[in-house]
């Protein structure tokens, strides 16, 4: 049988899915072992003992200086971060994309400055951010909001225009203004797909906001990753880098849930 | 003054010519099929009818009255697909047209009125058959039943005209017979003109009251868009002659070959 069609069984893929993730811990575990046993000291590859001190110090130990809890206090602050951040992103695409992908007139004017902004790199722009808005909470989301909205109004407006051209006459032949085709036909076909928009950019996302704490900030994941690489702390660095990822993951399924439960029949191929 | 007049009608997009002088009075009531070859303009015929597009020159007139320039609540159409709002059930789907004449502003109607309005809807479903379906999503729904569905949403704005596109195309043989059956008997009942085009000549030839033939008449092989379509046979259905069909039938397929090269 030809490689192409051997299909592995749900177990079996399962088991597949997860020999790289054990294979990567082995060789970490086991080079770390290593370089442990030659000086204890060593601060490159700490071993799972030492990360699990730094996780208790963190995440479960009042800070000395501030008696914060530092992992919390740094979860909530970039969270916070990244909620408004995308969260206004979101709403400026879903408007300023129904508008382009509905309205020719709109599009002819708007849809240029559209692909303009989103070829601008953001992190480029990010010293005018901080010039204008300060270094507070407000250039961080800003960073977020320019990073990303672009291309979250783009997708939208291309999605709209998906929509089939057979729609857009039913709904007129039912008598519909062009209000009224937003608002019954366009916008609820299109909030599945923005959330599908979301998810694809909530990588971006995480990137810009560790860019931003790394520069100016005084709590907040990437800024605490950037801190203690002044003192070598691997122990440190790599369970927030891991806490981040973990993160990601639950967002974004959690988006994907809601899209399930409030849009029947988007994930059920009804469109 | 007749329900629909088209006089002198020319549709050309740049040199391509269309349509060339259609002449055609329509009474009210009558059950036209439109049929041809592919792009001898029967569709566009269609789209004219609708406001999708406009005649390049010539008069098409709504009871004296020039066609409005946008498709509009007065003109119902079904399409081969695509005509059903994906994100609402079936009986939302018909309660649509209700609620977007009566609710302006949130196209969308609670309480009393909803339940009036559904009484209706329930109505409309259970006339082409659909009254088991109500709570359905339209894609679990055949390909036949999302038919009697776009056609349920247009019947029940009670347009003065409907249009259908192809309709039955991409229907089963025997679930077309069904829905021949259903649209005759709502056309009986409404007394709706409609236009139907198609691409099957025996259903032309079948249903309604009028076949109307678009085809070439003239044809320049070496420039074939120098030359439009105009309609040829205007026929009173009844008078089903095998030798005519024939004959029909083979000046259409003559210029399908001569187009498709």
């Amino acid at each position: 049988m030809r490689l192409i069609n051997r299909h592995p069984g749900a177990m079996a893929a399962f088991v597949l899915g997860l020999i790289p993730f054990a294979l990567l811990i082995m060789v970490y575990a086991m080079a770390s072992q290593e370089r442990l046993a030659e000086n204890p000291n060593d601060k490159l590859l700490p071993g799972i003992e030492q990360m699990t001190a730094a996780i208790d110090r963190m995440a479960f130990q009042e800070d000395r200086r501030s008696g914060d809890y530092l992992m919390w206090v740094d979860t909530l602050a970039s969270l916070e971060r990244l909620g408004l951040g995308v969260g206004v992103a979101a709403l400026l695409a879903l408007l300023v994309g129904i508008l382009n992908g509905v309205l020719p007139i709109v599009r002819a004017s708007l849809a240029p400055l559209v692909s303009a902004a989103s070829m601008v790199p953001p992190l480029a722009i990010l010293p005018i951010l901080f010039i204008v808005f300060g270094l507070g909470e407000l250039s961080k989301v800003m960073l977020i909001v320019i990073g990303t909205a672009p291309i979250m109004m783009r997708d939208v407006a291309q999605r709209v225009r998906e929509l089939p051209q057979e729609q857009f006459i039913k709904i007129q032949t039912l008598g519909a203004n062009s209000w009224q085709m937003v608002i019954r036909m366009v916008l609820p076909q299109i909030l599945p797909r923005l959330i599908d928009a979301v998810r694809l950019s909530l990588g971006p996302a995480w990137l810009f906001l560790i860019a931003a704490e790394a520069i100016a900030s005084t709590e907040g994941l990437g800024y605490r990753i950037f801190l203690v690489r002044r003192y070598l702390a691997m122990d440190v660095i790599l369970p927030y880098v891991i806490w981040i990822t973990l993160l990601a993951i639950v967002i974004d399924q959690c988006l994907r849930f809601t899209n399930r439960r409030l849009f029947p029949w988007y994930n059920a191929g009804g469109h | 003054m007749s329900f629909i007049t088209v006089k002198n009608l020319w549709k050309e997009y740049g040199q391509q010519v269309v349509l060339e002088n259609l002449n055609l009075k329509v009474a009210r009531g009558e059950f036209c099929t439109l049929v041809g070859a592919s792009g001898c303009g029967k569709s566009t015929f269609l789209k004219m009818l609708l406001g999708q597009e406009r005649p390049t020159r010539g008069d098409l007139n709504l009871v004296g009255q020039p066609f409005p320039a946008e498709p509009d609540r007065n003109r119902g159409i079904v399409f081969q697909r695509y005509s059903v709002f994906p994100h609402l059930t079936v009986r939302q789907n018909v309660l649509m047209g209700l609620e977007l004449e009566q609710k302006p502003l949130l196209g969308k109607l609670f309480g009393v009125r909803r339940r009036e309005a559904m009484q209706q809807v329930d109505e409309m479903l259970a006339s082409v058959g659909l009254a088991h379906a109500g709570e359905k999503w339209p894609h679990e729904l055949s390909g036949g039943m999302q038919q009697r569905l776009a056609i349920a949403q247009s019947f029940i704005m009670k347009p003065r005209v409907l249009l259908l596109d192809e309709p039955f195309g991409a229907l089963d043989p025997g679930i077309r017979g069904d829905m021949h059956e259903l649209i005759l008997s709502l056309w009986r009942e409404t007394g709706t003109t409609i236009f139907m085009v198609t691409h099957d000549l025996n259903e032309g030839f079948y249903l309604g009251t009028r076949l109307l033939v678009f085809d070439k008449v003239r044809h320049d092989p070496q420039q074939p868009e120098a030359f439009g379509a105009t309609i040829t046979y205007d026929l009173p259905i009844g008078q089903t002659d095998r030798q005519l069909y024939e004959s029909i039938e083979s000046s259409v397929s003559q210029t399908a070959r001569a187009l498709s090269v």
